[in-house]
């Protein structure tokens, strides 16, 4: 492995974090995956480019986002103090914007005329379809047959906006086969299409320009926590599925290595049933989706199905720089079950008036540990990626109530 | 590297002034015994090659047809080891018709490659098409093939241009795969003329035989595709036998009806002169 002196040097030119990453796709991708690495080079060294993001950002998604101390939740724990990134208040409820801004606008820059996703909740497929409808772009987003059944209100929502939804039956079904299936049209449709991944995993460059697209929730949290407390936080916390959050919050304080990064994965019914979306604690590395990285898998290479309360965590794979993180030891990474998160969602609605999406419920389940952990005299950062509302509904059903 | 059977098969085909027929099946499906029969009777009625199929539960390069033929073959618990196992069964009285084994990266690099290539090797298996292994990531296995002279096949496509090809080229052996249309296996076909000049590059280039595939059925497409290629490659069209024989629940006539469509390509092929 070549050797660097800093974190933030990664990927390599081949697209690596360390042994991970990389561009395991078919020849038939590899033209396009390198041509996007070209534009997205000739982007990022384009002001014009940032003034566009910085501007839409600022008037279309609502950033920067507040850092909240978190008084209540703080005094529950009656441990170090608790700060939350606001990313739930963002247009459309959560982080994804962020990225599909800055794809999307990279899209049109390379003269593409038609976008396509893949969605698990529908969150990134309204981030998608949103910004679509915003520059009058075609989109088709595909998502697994069953979560279209469980996510009715965001499919809704999607059709509103323009988009076109494509039910995907293929294999179990799930987000994995709807990312299977974007990757076939993408081959497809080459001249007009570009794929707008939502999480910071797939072949290179992918990883590298979501997390680049998604740091502007960390570099804000920084500077934020640096007037506030006039000090760097002693960790930051964030939920893991494919890692996009929680990349873009760690990446400004990767340097920094007095500052722990905690993520947090979901265990589902618990990692010993089987029945869970823990890649890093309860997977092998493996080759999936363009990248390698820690992967759910059986003992002859099979790819098993995720599980999840939240369908945004409900993934088998994990993003290549988290699998990188973790195997260096520079990130930590700890694991929420579901029972866990419906309680933590709740806490958080009943003592800060603040209705978290599942997947952050993730994380705030394992905050009070964190905190104790810090002590009196520490200070955290939690990353809020998501409201709840769109989840109220899969809540109140775990939960016995009918609505 | 000694002679492979690929470089023997290739030589011989074009002494006899043809076009390869290359065949591809899933190993498994819709069982690992009529797979067997199903591989003998490809031979026997002149498929030239053979690419066996390895199941992988997410085939992102593969249309509906391939992506169900490896979900059945896993329903039935065909592991990669039982793929080599068919391989290795085969070559007991086989040792002409090259057996190319086609699959994803995934199961393979859980194997480990040194162990796959030492497994490979002893199963009589003369190279791999794994499809997400691009020049850029094979090198791990280029290595561990090294010592089993096994062929590395890569894919190519209407759009490589010769900059990239000379990248899929070095060090690749055996033949290569240049992939018709863009898209997925089992989509609709191309037109020969429309790819000539990419094939013939693709020849020059790589000094390799070139097969041509996806959307390939019928011997006329054969026959087409064949006047600008090495081979031809048809695959979807086989697989839709297996599945035929399994939703009838006769998996014993998969033999039987992919021997029948193999003896109207190789026909085809051979300008009208059945096999054998």
């Amino acid at each position: 492995m070549e050797l660097r002196n800093t974190w933030d040097q990664w990927p390599d030119e081949n697209g690596r974090f360390g042994e991970f990453g990389g561009r395991y796709v078919a020849e038939t991708l590899m033209p396009l995956i390198l041509d996007l690495e070209t534009e997205y080079r000739a982007a990022k060294q384009d002001p014009a480019f940032a003034a566009q993001m910085d501007d839409l950002w600022a008037h279309y998604v609502g950033r920067p986002s507040p850092l909240y101390f978190a008084e209540r939740l703080t005094e529950h724990f009656g441990a170090a103090k608790i700060y939350l990134k606001r990313d739930e208040l963002n247009h459309t409820g959560a982080h994804k914007i962020n990225n599909c801004l800055g794809q999307v606008l990279l899209a049109m820059r390379m003269g593409k005329t038609r976008i396509i996703a893949e969605t698990g909740a529908g969150q990134h497929g309204v981030a998608t379809a949103t910004v679509c409808a915003r520059f009058g772009l075609k989109c088709v987003v595909f998502m697994g047959e069953t979560d279209v059944e469980r996510q009715k209100p965001n499919v809704f929502r999607m059709k509103l906006l323009g988009a076109e939804i494509v039910p995907v039956s293929s294999g179990t079904g799930t987000l994995k086969d709807a990312m299977n299936e974007a990757l076939r049209d993408w081959v497809t449709n080459v001249h007009d299409t570009f794929y707008c991944i939502g999480t910071a995993a797939g072949p290179h460059p992918y990883p590298e320009l979501v997390r680049d697209f998604q740091s502007v929730i960390g570099k804000e949290a920084r500077a934020q926590i640096l007037e506030r407390e006039g000090r760097l936080p002693d960790a930051v916390m964030a939920c893991i599925g494919g890692g996009s959050n929680a990349i873009g919050l760690f990446h400004p304080f990767i340097e920094d290595e007095d500052v722990r990064l905690i993520g947090v994965e979901a265990s589902g019914h618990g990692i010993e049933t089987g029945q869970h979306a823990a890649a890093l604690n309860g997977g092998a590395p493996g080759i999936l989706h363009g990248n390698k990285t820690y992967l759910l898998q059986t003992d002859d290479g099979q790819i098993i199905d995720a599980h999840s309360i939240s369908a945004g965590l409900d993934y088998p794979g994990i993003g290549p720089e988290h699998s990188f993180l973790r195997d260096t030891g520079r990130a930590e990474y700890l694991t929420c079950t579901d029972e866990e998160a419906l309680e933590a969602f709740q806490l958080c609605t009943r003592l800060e008036g603040i209705i978290p999406a599942l997947e952050p419920s993730h994380a705030l389940a394992r905050v009070g540990e964190v905190a104790e952990d810090l002590g009196k005299d520490g200070m955290m950062i939690l990353n809020m990626c998501g409201r709840g509302d769109k989840d109220v509904f899969s809540v109140a059903e775990a939960l016995g109530v009918e609505i | 590297m000694p002679t492979s059977r690929i470089d023997t098969r290739f030589a011989k085909v074009k002494a006899e002034g043809r076009a390869a027929l290359v065949a591809y099946m899933m190993a498994g499906d819709p069982d690992l015994e009529s797979s067997y029969q199903a591989l003998c009777a490809l031979r026997d009625n002149g498929a030239d090659a053979i690419e066996l199929g390895a199941p992988f539960t997410d085939p992102m390069a593969d249309g509906p047809a391939i992506q169900k033929a490896a979900l059945r073959a896993l329903a039935n618990k065909t592991s990669l080891s039982d793929v080599l196992a068919l391989a290795k069964r085969f070559r007991e009285d086989d040792q002409e018709t090259p057996l190319i084994m086609m699959g994803y990266a995934n199961p393979v690099h859980k194997m480990g490659y040194e162990a796959f290539a030492a497994a490979a090797a002893d199963a009589g298996i003369d190279g791999t098409i794994l499809v997400d292994l691009p020049p850029e990531e094979d090198q791990p296995i280029r290595d561990a093939y090294a010592a089993h002279d096994l062929s590395v096949i890569r894919l190519a496509t209407p759009t490589t241009d010769e900059a990239r090809m000379a990248k899929v080229a070095d060090g690749a052996s055996g033949f290569l795969y240049y992939v018709a249309v863009a898209g997925v296996t089992g989509a609709g076909s191309a037109d020969p003329e429309e790819i000539r000049s990419g094939v013939e590059m693709a020849q020059r280039v790589s000094g390799l035989p070139v097969c041509v595939g996806f959307g390939i059925k019928t011997g006329e497409q054969a026959v087409a595709m064949a006047k600008i290629a090495d081979g031809v490659v048809v695959g979807s069209a086989f697989v839709e036998q297996a599945r035929l024989a399994s939703v009838a629940k006769t998996p014993q006539v998969t033999a039987e009806k992919m021997g029948q469509l193999a003896l109207e390509l190789s026909t085809a092929l051979s300008g009208g002169v059945p096999a054998k």
